[in-house]
């Protein structure tokens, strides 16, 4: 069976650094930190009290009233970048078939400010249940698949993933497969997130995994710097179309970038620390390089998981000289969660852009924050640190690792390579 | 209009998004003003939490439209 090509045609994002494509992308580029003291919620009595929260975005701009407030903040976060890259992809909707239009969406969590404030009322009452009837439908990891069909009509194949950090890469992945085996000609991917919440923070502190240098938010976020000392919690989304190419042509679409595999792989190791030596992500670069049909030599740049924590910045960079041996030093990686922070389920997705535009400008954002060597990571590889630096960039690879030992890799390249 | 009434419109027209002068007396939640089950269900909801009553659900599948609504909890007010 001869797979189809796939090609990305449509673009948006909901970011701590910017609030769609142009903005994400300036403050990629500009080395900007999303990162502050939390203003969602009273946070003073928190290990960690700041994060990278959306900013001046008011969802009643994008949404009708009625239908945000039936929405977990996840979920309008899917519907405001979904939005912006179907009307990137710039379709005459009187000549799409709709049926062979699929949404696979990606979440860590889904609805949890949601769930937080129901059992909040719940504890707070005299104990008979008073449930919200729109409580489930808010807090479920799929809705946001099921609100983007509904306001479009794509009746193609539809469902979320789900595997943290790596949510939205897999997403992607399936979409793309999708769309290569013939079961769709195009897909909406990405992934959404809204964890900074009491029960995101709460939780997320009690495993010790958040920075928690409150005397200096934005430079938190610092991977591969020796005094790193836990991720940074953020939120938002990203939101790629994927069309199959001869379907993209017909229609004179612009296209980005071709996809050009994706590898998955599992640690089974532990719940939450990475294998020390990064096996399961050195596995995952080289089921991704496989699927594509591509050597280590021919990659550009590998946009890291690189999340800011001690153990899983030095086994990923293991990692990276395990595949690459001596042309890891020659790749440009990077690490976009020095600036965005993590947006777990929807970093695959943010990540997955920032490379696809790397490509599309020949510019690679920086790794920002970088202070202080750490002796246990290769001096000599290129973090891109502190600087964007250009480069004509033809292929690139998104890491990204869950909780759980889940690792997706995508590889995404200039078309016509 | 009652206090009850203007109340009843009050929450009709927050939780529906719908414009004041659609909420009528005759008007129906589903078939007039948009609803779904489950908005009539909030709805509900929102009416005891208001009114502060308790509307048993074999009662509440009884109220679909504004006046029902109005009538039932004018009478449990009493």
């Amino acid at each position: 069976m001869k797979l189809r090509r796939v090609v990305v045609t449509g673009l948006g994002a909901l970011t701590p650094i910017g609030n769609n494509i142009q903005e994400y992308w300036n403050g990629l580029i500009n080395g900007v930190s999303g990162a502050a003291p939390i203003t969602y919620f009273d946070a003073s009595n928190f290990k960690t009290q700041f994060a990278c929260e959306l900013k001046g975005f008011n969802v009643e701009n994008f949404i009708d009233r009625k239908e945000a407030r039936k929405m977990d903040r996840y979920a309008q976060y899917a519907m405001v970048s979904s939005e912006e890259a179907v009307n990137d992809a710039n379709f005459n909707f009187d000549k799409l078939d709709k049926d062979r239009v699929g949404v696979i969406w990606g979440s860590g969590i889904g609805g949890l400010e949601t769930f937080q404030q129901e059992v909040i009322d719940f504890a707070r009452s005299s104990g008979i249940p008073k449930f919200n009837p729109f409580f489930i439908p808010k807090m479920i990891a799929d809705i946001a698949g099921g609100h983007i069909s509904i306001k479009y009509g794509f009746r193609g194949p539809n469902f979320t993933t789900v595997s943290a950090c790596a949510s939205s890469t897999n997403a992607l992945i399936d979409a793309f497969n999708y769309i290569r085996l013939g079961h769709a000609d195009v897909m909406v991917t990405g992934g959404s997130e809204a964890a900074v919440t009491i029960a995101g923070m709460g939780g997320f502190n009690a495993m010790h995994a958040l920075s928690t240098r409150n005397d200096d938010p934005k430079t938190a976020s610092r991977p591969m710097d020796k005094d790193r000392e836990g991720f940074v919690l953020g939120e938002g989304a990203g939101a790629l179309v994927l069309e199959e190419y001869d379907h993209a042509v017909a229609r004179g679409a612009r296209i980005y970038c071709e996809i050009g595999g994706g590898g998955m792989s599992a640690d089974a190791h532990h719940i939450t620390a990475p294998h020390p030596e990064g096996f399961g992500a050195k596995n995952v670069m080289l089921n991704c390089l496989r699927d594509a049909g591509l050597q280590p030599t021919d990659v550009d740049g590998v946009n890291m998981h690189g999340t800011s924590t001690p153990l899983g910045d030095i086994a990923e960079s293991k990692a990276i000289q395990h595949v690459f041996g001596e042309h890891a030093y020659t790749l440009n990686l990077n690490a976009t969660k020095s600036m965005t922070g993590h947006l777990l389920g929807a970093a695959g997705a943010i990540e997955a852009i920032a490379s696809i535009l790397s490509i599309v400008h020949g510019i690679v954002p920086p790794t920002i924050n970088h202070f202080t060597d750490d002796e246990n990571i290769d001096s000599k590889l290129n973090f891109t640190f502190n600087q964007a630096q250009k480069r004509d960039m033809k292929v690139v690879m998104s890491n990204t690792f869950g909780f759980g030992g889940h690792n997706a890799c995508v590889l995404v390249k200039k078309l016509d390579l | 209009m009652s206090d009850i009434a203007s109340r009843v419109k009050a929450i009709i027209v927050d939780k529906l998004g719908v414009d004041e002068n659609e909420v009528v007396t005759e008007a129906s939640f589903t078939n007039d003003l948009g609803a779904d089950s489950l908005d009539t269900v909030e709805l509900i909801m929102e009416f005891e939490k208001e009114f502060d009553i308790q509307i048993p659900d074999d009662q509440a599948e009884n109220i679909s439209t504004v006046g029902q609504a109005i009538s039932y909890i004018e009478e449990a007010k009493k």
